[in-house]
């Protein structure tokens, strides 16, 4: 005996939607016995997760400030994974984008260099991530070398080259010796939107990534280049897309884009370098990325849900002694149920009995 | 033309009246083939004559629709390869099923799903190398091996399980002329010892060098059962492609003008283990003129596809000239602005994205020229083309704007052919028009073709079905390992020519044809 896969071919929108609807449904379930059988009340903790964060408005804002590395970093990984390429290492390229951008901010520290400080710190976190991001590219164009370790690997040298700057040579001189920079000046911070508000613009770049990326992908010639690459490989050479050409583009637009959630981070939210930028926002968005079913406006929402549990997780560590793990554990049983709902619409599952063999 | 055959005891393999339906198709149509212990039979037959589906039958990989197996005389069924190799039954695969990063006692120890320990495999391999001279080295990984020592591999898997019968499908196909001979004697021993042989093939000399009796295929059906030593290269060619001359057209006045393709001394290495090498192809197609050229599958086809499609580019620019400008090195999408157009043989995948809709499918060759201007899509051009596709070619789909893998294969067929022949292109290239589709749609497709030859383009038709290209060509010529033979009218070809020419024989024996 053994379960078959057919696909059903009337799977309806309506029947996607309600489905993410039962996936959610099912992994608060599952959540809650979790928690019951840590001796914790299921009842608490959805309130503690859920409730309490939405309904103030300060945490909302927090919401907000969470998910926007997240959605940036998501909505460039959807690029590479519509085309079948799998960047895993948009937390090294988030990581070398705020290095390189910091750089400036360090360089023009003290000196009354002008308004141009900021921006030119956005294009170098752009540049930056996008350099890191063409390596894995370049060595599987060039060398066929498999993206999935290198890009992964490169998070790696990332993380150690921070650590190695902000306990060397970008070390604060006065700060006790704390592996922190300097903070940086007001010239070389992103600004909040609102007066006195926690939220960076770094919020409105991710919506206005979410809407140039709804563009690209559902009107242009190269969003669709993405999708037959992805899709059907030989029918995209023989469309005369080049899949070197695709596979640098891509790495470049989700590196470029991980690089500007990096140092949109360290300019906007914590305002100097220090060894750990990011509590794995590169690795999350990867969830974010299919949770939002790689769909630039789902990634938005999945991104604010994903934040949810962060803050909720946060609250609960306070409020109920429960442990962040158990935050992890739940993103990653939000995304396993999303993504069996997929399944379970997208295909009819059946159990023969072997020996009928068609 | 039987072949005497002493009669000692019961055959060890007996298929009566084996027949295999798919839809409309019958793959298998009443099929009797017998195999005597130790015996070394040749199965014969073009590509498409149903020797795949019957070896499949037999090995328990499908079931077939009617008729009976006896294995030594007695009933069975053969329901899975499991139970193949229970019986005895080995086979190796054209395609090798091999892990490439583990060593060769692995691979072996895997398929044996853990009968034996690795130190028991390493030691019977041994034994089995010497005993049939088939020198592997137990440690080795699999990457590191060539391709006939990737073979021995599979064949020293089955011999482990001393089979009595030992299927092989196109053996030599990834083999060295050396290798192969290699490969022979291996048989030789093994028939001596009794295990018997079927050798799938469609290559002659290697019949004739192996086997007493061949069992010839054709479109389903036994046509022959004969000893290819005591028969001709020309008779048995002429049993394989069939002895009926086609309808040949009475020469169509066409009067061809420019050359629209010129391939000149077109040379490429194969692409991967299975690929063939093209050496100094020449071609013309003219405006006006239907080209076709004729060969077994695995000749090269698929490669000179890609050369003349810009999927995989010549080192030369002049190796291939379209509409007078030299094109060898230019991608796809230049030489359809070059007004040419191409339709590969793979439908689903190749041709079309199945997931996508057929106004999206439009995209993939029409991108370059039209429905896009400037980076953005125009959907609704795309979808007015789709439509007018669908109409004008007789495209029956389920819905307006289906996927394209809703569509039954002729009808999407039609759809990728009209796609091409829509934008009035002055050359078309056609792999395997036809292919797997039914009478209704090749008929429509045939027409289309002959139709944008009338109007004055030239178009190209690779093909393995004979029937089809005496009747659309205008002048063909066969492509046989790589190699083209010369292009000549179609009415200076007759079948057998064709069949000599499509197995390699034609030049061996000179022009005398005198066998």
């Amino acid at each position: 005996m053994r379960f078959e896969l057919t696909p059903r071919t009337n799977a309806s929108v309506g029947m996607r939607v309600l489905a993410s609807v039962a996936a959610f449904i099912t992994a608060f379930l599952i959540a809650g016995l979790v928690i019951w059988i840590m001796g914790r009340s299921p009842v608490a903790a959805f309130d503690v997760y859920v409730l309490q964060p939405l309904s103030d408005p300060w945490a909302i804002q927090e919401l907000i400030v969470k998910a926007t590395p997240m959605a940036l970093i998501a909505i460039g990984l959807s690029y590479c994974f519509r085309a079948n390429l799998w960047n895993i290492g948009a937390e090294g390229q988030y990581v070398i984008g705020a290095v390189l951008g910091s750089w400036l901010a360090l360089k023009t520290h003290g000196t009354d260099a002008g308004f141009w400080v900021l921006p030119a710190m956005l294009l170098l976190g752009i540049v930056g991530g996008a350099l890191y991001g063409l390596i894995p590219a370049f060595l599987k164009t060039r060398f066929g070398v498999n993206e999935i370790l290198t890009s992964l690997m490169l998070v790696y040298v990332a993380q150690l080259v921070l650590d190695y700057l902000v306990r060397g040579p970008w070390r604060d001189p006065k700060g006790f010796n704390f592996p922190q920079s300097v903070t940086f000046d007001p010239a070389a911070t992103l600004p909040p939107v609102f007066e006195a508000g926690r939220v960076h613009y770094g919020a409105v770049f991710a919506v206005i990534a979410v809407l140039v990326t709804a563009v690209v992908l559902g009107r242009t010639l190269f969003g669709y280049r993405l999708k037959l690459t992805g899709d059907a490989p030989r029918a995209a050479r023989f469309a005369g897309f080049s899949s070197r050409a695709t596979t640098m583009a891509v790495f470049a637009i989700s590196g470029g884009l991980a690089g500007l959630a990096g140092i949109s981070e360290v300019a906007g939210q914590i305002g100097q370098l220090q060894p750990s930028i990011s509590p794995g926002y590169g690795f999350t968005a990867i969830t974010v990325a299919f949770l939002g079913r790689l769909n630039p406006i789902g990634i938005l929402i999945a991104s604010l849900v994903v934040a949810l549990t962060f803050i909720g997780g946060e609250s609960a560590q306070i409020l109920l002694k429960l442990p962040l793990d158990l935050t992890q554990a739940f993103q990653g049983i939000l995304l396993m149920c999303v993504l069996a709902a997929d399944a379970l619409v997208s295909y009819r599952i059946r159990l023969t009995t072997r020996g009928g063999g068609k | 033309m039987k072949a005497d055959v002493p009669p000692s005891g019961p055959p060890l393999v007996e298929l009566k009246e084996i027949s295999k339906r798919y839809g409309d198709l019958l793959a298998n149509d009443g099929i009797d083939l017998s195999i005597e212990p130790g015996e070394i039979h040749a199965l014969l037959g073009e590509n498409g004559a149903g020797k795949s589906t019957l070896v499949k039958i037999l090995y328990g990989v499908i079931e077939p629709s009617a008729g009976e197996i006896r294995w030594q005389g007695r009933p069975v069924a053969i329901g899975s390869p499991v139970e193949a190799r229970t019986l005895g039954i080995g086979m190796v695969f054209q395609h090798f099923s091999l892990f490439d990063e583990l060593t060769v006692a692995e691979n072996i120890a895997v398929a044996l799903s853990g009968e034996w320990s690795l130190a028991t495999v390493r030691g019977k391999l041994g034994e089995i190398s010497r005993t049939y001279g088939l020198a592997l080295d137990a440690d080795r990984a699999v990457w590191t091996l060539s391709a006939g020592e990737r073979q021995r591999i599979e064949i020293v898997r089955c011999l482990l399980q001393k089979p009595r019968l030992l299927i092989l499908d196109e053996p030599t196909s990834v083999l060295t002329p050396q290798e192969a001979e290699h490969l022979f004697l291996t048989l030789d021993r093994l028939s001596a010892e009794g295990c018997s042989i079927l050798y799938i093939s469609h290559k002659l000399e290697e019949v004739r060098r192996l086997c007493r009796r061949a069992t010839i295929l054709r479109a389903g059906r036994v046509v022959a059962t004969i000893d290819p030593r005591a028969s001709s290269a020309r008779e048995i060619a002429a049993l394989m492609v069939g002895n009926e001359v086609g309808e040949i057209r009475a020469d169509a006045p066409h009067h061809p003008q420019g050359e629209m393709l010129k391939i000149s001394q077109l040379s490429m290495p194969p692409a991967g283990l299975h690929g063939q090498a093209l050496t100094g192809i020449n071609l013309v197609a003219r405006a006006g003129e239907v080209v076709g050229i004729a060969g077994i599958a695995g000749n090269g086809q698929t490669e000179l596809f890609a050369a003349l499609s810009g999927e995989r580019l010549a080192e030369r620019p002049d190796a291939v000239v379209i509409a007078g400008k030299p094109a060898g090195t230019l991608g796809i999408d230049a030489r359809r602005r070059l007004s040419a157009a191409f339709v590969p043989e793979e439908r689903l995948g190749h041709a079309a994205a199945p997931t996508h809709r057929l106004s999206e499918n439009t995209l993939i060759s029409h991108a370059a020229t039209e429905v896009s201007r400037t980076g953005f899509i125009l959907a609704n051009a795309a979808k007015r083309l789709a439509r007018t596709i669908i109409q004008s070619f007789d495209v029956r789909t389920p819905e307006g704007d289906p996927q394209a893998r809703k569509l039954s294969g002729g009808n999407l067929q039609k759809f990728v052919i009209g796609r091409e022949i829509i934008r009035k292109p002055r050359l078309l290239v056609v792999d395997q028009p036809t292919w797997g589709v039914d009478a209704g749609a090749a008929r429509l497709i045939r027409q289309a073709l002959v139709d944008l030859a009338r109007d004055g383009s030239a178009v190209v038709v690779v093909s393995q079905d004979l029937d089809e290209l005496f009747e659309v060509a205008d002048r063909m010529a066969v492509i046989h390992q790589g190699t083209m033979s010369p292009l000549k009218p179609i009415g200076e070809w007759t079948k057998e020519a064709v069949g000599l020419e499509m197995l390699g024989v034609a030049q061996a024996q000179g022009g005398a044809h005198a066998v």
